[in-house]
C-alpha cells in the first residue's frame, strides 16, 4: 500500500513512475499492490467512493415506493432492484478498499458530507411513474457512464463495473416496461408518465457532470485511463439513444432546442441549468438533508447490531461449548 | 466515531465456483463478523443471479501474496526458458498426431 515510503531516492521513484506510465500506455491494468502516483490513488478513491455512495443513497428514492407498489409482481421487481443497488455499492466499496481506504472511513465521509454522491438522488420521487422514469433515464444515463468504465485502468474498479453493467440492464428494462404499461392505461396515467419525464430529463443530463470546458479533472483522468470519454461525449450519446426510446414510448422531452442535426449525424439539444446543478452539488437540492439524515440514522441505529455480531463472534471463538450451554438453558 | 471504525468487521476475500468443473475464482471482498456470516453475505452480494454453485471465503489478513515491487522480479526465471513450450521444437509436417 505504501510503496512510496520504502523508496530510497528519486531515481527509484522515476523508475516506478516510468513503469506505471508504460502499463497505462500499453492499456494494461494497474492492480492494488502496484506502485501508483498519489494523485492517481486519490482520484480513484474520490471517484469510486462517490460512485459507491451514489448506489447506496440511490436506494432511497425508489425504496420510497416499495410498500406502495401496485402489485406483488411490481413489488418483487422493485425489491430486487433496490437490493441490487446495495450490492453495487458493496462491489464498489470493495474496490475502493483495495486502495487502502477502510469501509468505516468511507461511511463516515458520506454521512459527514466530506464525500459526494450523484446529485440526481437529491430529487424526490413524487409519483409511482418516477420508479419507471428512474429505471429508464437515470439508470440509462448510468449505463452510458459505466460501460466505458469497464475498461478503466484500475483493475478492481473495472471488474466491479463489469458486474454492475450486467445488472443495470435489468434496471433499465424494468423501468421502460413499467412506463410502457402505464402508457397503455388511462389518460391520467399517461399524463403521470409525461410529468415524471419532464421532471427527470434535465437532472438526468446533469448526471454526466459539467460541460468539458468546466471539468478541470477530465484531462488528467483520461490521461490516466480512469475515464475513457468526456462528459459532453457521453451526454451526446445518451441523448441520441434516448430520443427514439421516447418516441416509441409516446412521450416528449422538455427541451425546445432538441432536434436532429443531419450534418452532425446527432441531436442538438439545450443545456441543463448548471446553476441548479451547482446548488444541488453544494447541498441545496430538494432532498440532500433528508438523504444524509436517513443514511446517518440507518448507520447509527445499526451500531448495536454490528457490535452484537462482533461480541457473538468473539464469544464463539473463545469457546463454542459455552455458547451452546447458554442456549440450551 | 473512531470507536466504530476500530470495531469494523474484518475483511474477507470471496471466491465463487461458477459451475461444476470450474475453479473457484476471486470475485471481491466483504466485511463480516465471522466466517459463517461471511459465507451468507457472500451469497447475497455475489450470487444473486445463479453466478455460483460454491463459495469460499477467507480472511484477507490470512493471504500471503507475492510483491509486485520486488527488484528481482519473481517471474523472471520463467521468461527465458522457451524450451518449456511445445512450439520450441520443430517437427516435420509429415509426422502425424503431434
Amino acid at each position: 500500500m505504501t510503496a512510496s515510503t520504502t523508496l530510497e531516492g528519486d531515481g527509484r521513484e522515476a523508475d516506478l513512475l516510468a513503469g506505471f506510465e508504460s502499463t497505462i500506455a500499453h492499456n494494461d491494468r494497474i492492480e492494488p499492490r502496484d506502485w501508483m502516483p498519489e494523485g492517481y490513488r486519490k482520484t480513484l478513491v474520490r471517484q469510486i467512493a462517490q460512485h459507491a455512495h451514489s448506489e447506496i443513497i440511490g436506494m432511497q428514492p425508489e425504496g420510497n415506493w416499495i410498500t406502495r407498489a401496485p402489485s406483488l409482481r411490481r413489488k418483487a421487481i422493485l425489491l430486487a432492484k433496490v437490493q441490487d443497488e446495495a450490492g453495487h455499492g458493496l462491489y464498489l466499496y470493495s474496490a475502493c478498499e483495495t486502495l487502502g481506504t477502510s469501509r468505516g472511513e468511507l461511511t463516515e465521509k458520506l454521512i459527514s458530507g466530506a464525500q459526494k454522491y450523484s446529485s440526481i438522488f437529491n430529487y424526490p420521487t413524487l409519483s409511482y411513474a418516477d420508479v419507471g422514469t428512474i429505471g429508464w433515464l437515470v439508470d440509462g444515463a448510468a449505463i452510458c457512464n459505466q460501460v466505458p468504465l469497464c475498461r478503466t485502468s484500475f483493475g478492481p474498479y473495472g471488474r466491479a463495473m463489469i458486474r454492475i453493467c450486467k445488472e443495470e440492464s435489468f434496471h433499465q428494462r424494468q423501468g421502460y416496461e413499467l412506463l410502457m404499461t402505464m402508457m397503455r392505461g388511462t389518460d391520467e396515467q399517461r399524463a403521470m408518465v409525461q410529468e415524471s419525464v419532464n421532471r427527470f430529463w434535465w437532472p438526468a443530463l446533469m448526471m454526466f457532470g459539467p460541460p468539458d470546458a468546466d471539468s478541470p479533472n477530465t484531462a488528467q483522468s483520461m490521461a490516466w485511463g480512469i475515464k475513457r470519454n468526456t462528459n459532453d461525449d457521453l451526454r451526446q450519446r445518451f441523448v441520441d439513444m434516448s430520443v427514439p426510446q421516447a418516441e416509441a414510448l409516446g412521450v416528449t422531452f422538455p427541451d425546445p432546442e432538441l432536434r436532429w442535426n443531419e450534418e452532425r449525424g446527432a441531436h442538438d439539444f439545450g443545456q441543463p441549468d448548471w446553476d441548479e446543478f451547482m446548488a444541488v452539488v453544494k447541498g441545496n437540492g430538494p432532498c440532500n438533508a433528508q438523504r444524509i439524515a436517513h443514511r446517518r440514522a440507518a448507520h447509527e441505529d445499526g451500531a448495536w447490531v454490528r457490535e452484537a455480531a462482533m461480541a457473538f463472534a468473539a464469544r464463539s471463538r473463545d469457546g463454542h461449548a459455552d455458547t451452546t450451554r447458554e442456549e440450551t438453558k | 466515531m473512531t470507536e466504530q471504525t476500530s470495531a469494523e468487521w474484518p475483511l474477507y476475500e470471496v471466491f465463487v465456483r461458477g459451475k461444476r468443473g470450474l475453479n473457484h475464482v476471486h470475485v471481491g471482498s466483504l466485511h463480516a463478523a465471522d466466517d459463517d456470516m461471511a459465507v451468507r453475505h457472500a451469497r447475497d452480494v455475489y450470487t444473486r443471479r445463479n453466478e455460483g454453485v460454491s463459495i469460499w471465503v477467507v480472511r484477507s489478513d490470512a493471504i500471503t501474496a507475492s510483491s509486485p515491487d520486488e527488484k528481482d522480479p519473481m517471474f523472471a526465471p520463467s521468461g527465458d526458458k522457451v524450451y518449456r513450450h511445445p512450439t520450441f521444437y520443430s517437427i516435420p509436417d509429415n509426422v502425424p498426431h503431434m
